[in-house]
């Protein structure tokens, strides 16, 4: 059963200001209702204006992904009525958007590269939000908040062809990546980006999933909707054209009321601005460098991997912290940040900024020196980390591996170390001796365990078998 | 610092629907003279209710951007005018707060939807109103009442904080007892306004001088067609003699489009007013809905109790030819009768500087008569080509037919609001 999928994004753009008004985009800590003015609140009378930095933005966006930009397109309305929506119409891009075509270069299932297609990117207005308060026996309400309304977004619309959620991962990842590295969004905002999914099984009716508000949500949904088609389909259960809504929390998609979503929009062209003509601006766009280009010069520059430079460039802060780091260890320093430390942030659910430079840099350069093992430089590494995270003053990784005492164990020591291992296990000796397999393994991590870590297996290894060669 | 005009007149005529008693006013070209605005120009602090329950008690917070300029020319605004609701009638009938009688026969509607404007200038109440025009509304009221009235080029005047009914064809403008007034008022308006993209950015009007003598003036045969009162008929065309006697060419010529810009017009004004008109909910100003209720049942009792027969008639109408369906056979065929309109108007003005004709095709309707909105319909159709086209028009008194005023109406080219100004002078002056 071949899968079908076709994204629809939703990007914020941070602009200082309003799609169609003065007011500020940066509303997020403040109060309700304190980013409005007449304009974005819908008062009778006013009238939109379009911000020229936001067209900007869309279009450095449509430059970087190779789109078409015609010489002409034009605002339209579309008329729906929700509470959110203050002029019961939002200022969109109908039948002629801003920008047509283009693609982006992913990593195929299959390794190398597969080019997704773009069908267009307009420009629109966000709505306001709503905030649900109160419970059903003390009974709900509803409030509403405008100061997202008339926030700059784009949409950006593919081609279904992305054939699998793990894709569409791959997909989001680099688009993000991409509008992080164009400076026209700002991912620490929540919900600056916001995903709709069209999922089709072959031979079938298509489904639409919105509300994915988090592109992370995005390889759940998606894996959760198709598991539920197949298994329809094996059912011999009908598919129906549908939007269905994905619930974050339990990780699932469930119908929404078709009546609610049978919407005639009524489109027609926005009377209050003129249509764009700004195909002329885009030769004048300077783009930055993009996550493409700096993985191959990742490559070139730093001689690691392609597995390495991707991870590495897939994240505009990662890219910055790993160029300040690598300086002539790029090969420690590539496996360090891109295998071990991007895990251990992950799993701290911190970002790359908090990690403070010259320690990691210290740290690595113990690794080099070949002072710490690796398992006692992860030990310092989420020392360090946790550290920060208690907003405490971190240690260099010297003083800890003085005060801890990690430094490496070597030379006599550790020969002495292992002849008493030996001498306490006579069996495994024995086994080692009569050519059993694992015995050595067992022997090693002995070792280990009698040093706390603190001496590299591959040494030890290297002592037993020389010792028991006598 | 401002100082203070009273204004203490009794409103017979029904023109008003909010008075400022003391209005303030300072220096400029305007200074205390008393100028009554139409209720759907937002005016901070003073409320504006476009003729409609569903605004009553709405204050704006702002001013419109014709107000900031009437209060930097020093006028005193004296009150807010009646008006059709949300300005879609052709007689100041379908006002939530009562008809404005005619001042020229109390009988008689004084024409719309600026009616009240116009009542207020001819009884005598103010010198000079604002007005709005988005299919005839300053044109119609100014001719029924003996008046001039100026619907400015699209676009020359700002629409910022006017409230809007039709957004691609409406425009603010001046009613007055005299072309000078007139032309008075609408250089105080006119101008560039950032905060209006669809505004122009025009050299000033220049001042004000008679001049007809040589101008080539246009009249298309369909202005005196079908459906015009035979003895308005005759009155402009005197007038038109006039024109001539005072050195204009008068050159006969055609217009084929206007067999549809009535309907261009209607399906145009009826779908941009459904999308304009959605934002009428009682959430945020105006009559507050039930909170209680579901939002969409709570939305559809604001709308149904909040909006008169016509603004919902008109909304539906709207509705229908921009959904899914028929939008192709109503929405965008109005879109390709309105580009006939408006290349018809191009071609004419090749070879003319103006055109002539009635303004109306009768006078000034019984109060109570066009119970029928299509007959009511019908008498917008010499006004609305020029709303199609956004070229501007005028009306200048020109005789009486039935013992009522006739208007004749003067269309010039694209911003050129001065030279149809000027003519309408040489006319009022019957001089050149």
């Amino acid at each position: 059963m071949t899968v079908i999928i076709g994204l629809e994004i939703h990007c914020q753009l941070n602009t200082k200001t309003k799609l169609f008004c003065g007011c500020s985009t940066d509303y997020r800590d403040d109060g309700p209702n304190t980013h409005v003015c007449p304009i974005c609140l819908g008062l009778p009378g006013t009238l939109p204006v379009t911000n020229k930095q936001a067209v900007l933005y869309a279009l450095k966006v449509a430059k970087a992904l190779h789109c078409e930009v015609p010489a002409f397109s034009e605002f339209a309305r579309k008329n729906y009525f929700y509470p959110d929506l203050p002029k019961a119409f939002q200022i969109t891009q109908y039948d002629k958007p801003l920008a047509v075509g283009g693609y982006i270069e992913i990593e195929a299932e299959s390794g190398g590269e597969k080019r997704v297609q773009l069908t267009r990117i307009h420009m629109e207005e966000d709505p306001g939000r709503l905030v649900h308060k109160g419970s059903g026996d003390r009974g709900r309400y509803t409030l509403v908040d405008y100061n997202r309304s008339g926030v700059p977004l784009i949409e950006i619309v593919t081609e279904p062809e992305l054939s699998s959620p793990k894709e569409a991962r791959r997909f989001l990842n680099k688009l993000r990546a991409t509008l992080e590295y164009l400076g026209i969004y700002d991912p620490e905002r929540e919900g600056s980006l916001r995903v709709d999914a069209n999922i089709s099984i072959k031979g079938y009716e298509r489904v639409e999933v919105k509300n994915i508000t988090s592109y992370k949500g995005v390889e759940k949904a998606l894996t959760f909707e198709i598991t539920r088609q197949k298994g329809m389909i094996r059912r011999n259960a009908p598919i129906v054209r549908e939007t269905r809504h994905y619930q974050e929390a339990r990780g699932v998609t469930t119908s929404a009321r078709s009546k609610e979503e049978e919407h005639d929009y009524r489109y027609f062209p926005e009377p209050d601005l003129a249509p764009l003509e700004v195909s002329s601006w885009v030769p004048e766009i300077v783009l930055p460098e993009l996550p493409d280009a700096r993985r191959d010069r990742f490559m070139q520059q730093y001689g690691i991997s392609q597995n390495h430079a991707r991870t590495l460039t897939g994240d505009l802060k990662l890219a910055e912290f790993f160029e300040e780091v690598a300086s002539d260890m790029p090969e420690i320093a590539a496996p360090w940040t891109a295998d071990i430390l991007l895990g251990e942030l992950n799993y701290r659910d911190m970002p790359v900024t908090k990690v403070p430079v010259p320690h990691y840099i210290a740290l690595l350069l113990e690794v080099k020196k070949g002072s710490v093992t690796d398992t006692s430089a992860v030990e310092i590494l989420r020392l360090i980390l946790n550290q920060v995270i208690e907003e405490e003053k971190p240690e260099m990784p010297g003083e800890i591996i003085v005060r801890l005492g990690l430094s490496k164990e070597g030379g006599d020591s550790i020969v002495d170390t292992v002849a008493s291992v030996l001498k306490e296990h006579e069996a495994a000796v024995a086994d080692h001796r009569a050519g059993k397999a694992g015995a050595i393994n067992f022997l090693v991590g002995q070792v280990m365990k009698a040093t706390r870590g603190r001496a590299d297996p591959k040494e030890i290894a290297k002592i037993i078998t020389d010792l028991l060669k006598d | 610092m401002g100082s203070q005009y009273s204004f203490d007149h009794p409103d017979p005529h029904n023109a008003f629907i909010t008075i400022c008693h003391e209005a303030e006013y300072g220096e400029g070209p305007l200074s205390g003279i008393p100028v009554a605005v139409k209720d759907n120009i937002s005016t901070a602090g003073i409320e504006t209710t476009c003729g409609s329950n569903i605004l009553k008690g709405y204050i704006p917070p702002y001013d419109a951007h014709v107000i900031t300029l009437l209060r930097s020319a020093g006028a005193a605004i004296v009150g807010k005018t009646n008006m059709d609701e949300f300005g879609m009638g052709t007689t100041t009938e379908t006002s939530a707060f009562g008809p404005t009688l005619n001042p020229a026969d109390t009988t008689r509607a004084p024409g719309g939807s600026s009616g009240g404007s116009a009542a207020a200038v001819a009884s005598g109440m103010v010198h000079m109103a604002l007005g709005t025009d988005t299919g005839g509304s300053i044109r119609c009221p100014a001719s029924f009442c003996g008046i001039v009235g100026l619907k400015p080029t699209y676009g020359r005047v700002s629409r910022y904080g006017l409230i809007a009914y039709a957004n691609s064809m409406e425009q603010i403008g001046p009613l007055a007892g005299n072309v000078r007034d007139c032309a008075l008022l609408y250089s105080v308006i006119a101008g560039h306004d950032p905060r209006d993209g669809t505004s122009l950015d025009l050299p000033a009007p220049a001042p004000l001088k008679p001049e007809i003598a040589g101008k080539r003036i246009g009249v298309p045969a369909e202005f005196f067609g079908e459906g015009v009162d035979p003895t308005v008929a005759s009155v402009v065309q005197s007038g038109i003699d006039r024109l001539e006697g005072l050195g204009a060419e008068i050159i006969s010529c055609s217009m084929p489009s206007m067999q549809y810009a009535l309907a261009a017009y209607y399906v145009t004004s009826m779908s941009e007013a459904s999308s304009n008109l959605g934002r009428y909910d009682g959430v945020r100003f105006g009559m507050a809905p039930d909170f209680v209720r579901l939002w969409h049942d709570a939305y559809s009792h604001i709308r149904k109790t909040g909006f008169g027969e016509e603004v919902r008639r008109r909304i539906l109408l709207g509705s229908f030819a921009l959904s899914a369906g028929y939008k192709g056979k109503y929405y965008a065929k109005a879109q390709a009768a309105r580009q006939m309109v408006r290349n018809d108007f191009a071609r004419l003005f090749e070879t003319v500087d103006m055109l002539a004709g009635p303004t109306m095709p009768c006078v000034a309707l019984p109060l109570g008569e066009t119970s029928n909105p299509l007959s009511m319909y019908l008498a917008d159709i010499l006004t609305v080509p020029a709303n199609l086209a956004g070229v501007p028009a005028l009306s200048v008194p020109c005789g009486t037919a039935h013992t009522l005023p006739v208007g004749l109406q003067l269309i010039g080219k694209h911003g050129a609001e001065d030279e149809i100004l000027s003519a309408a002078l040489a006319f009022e002056e019957g001089s050149a």
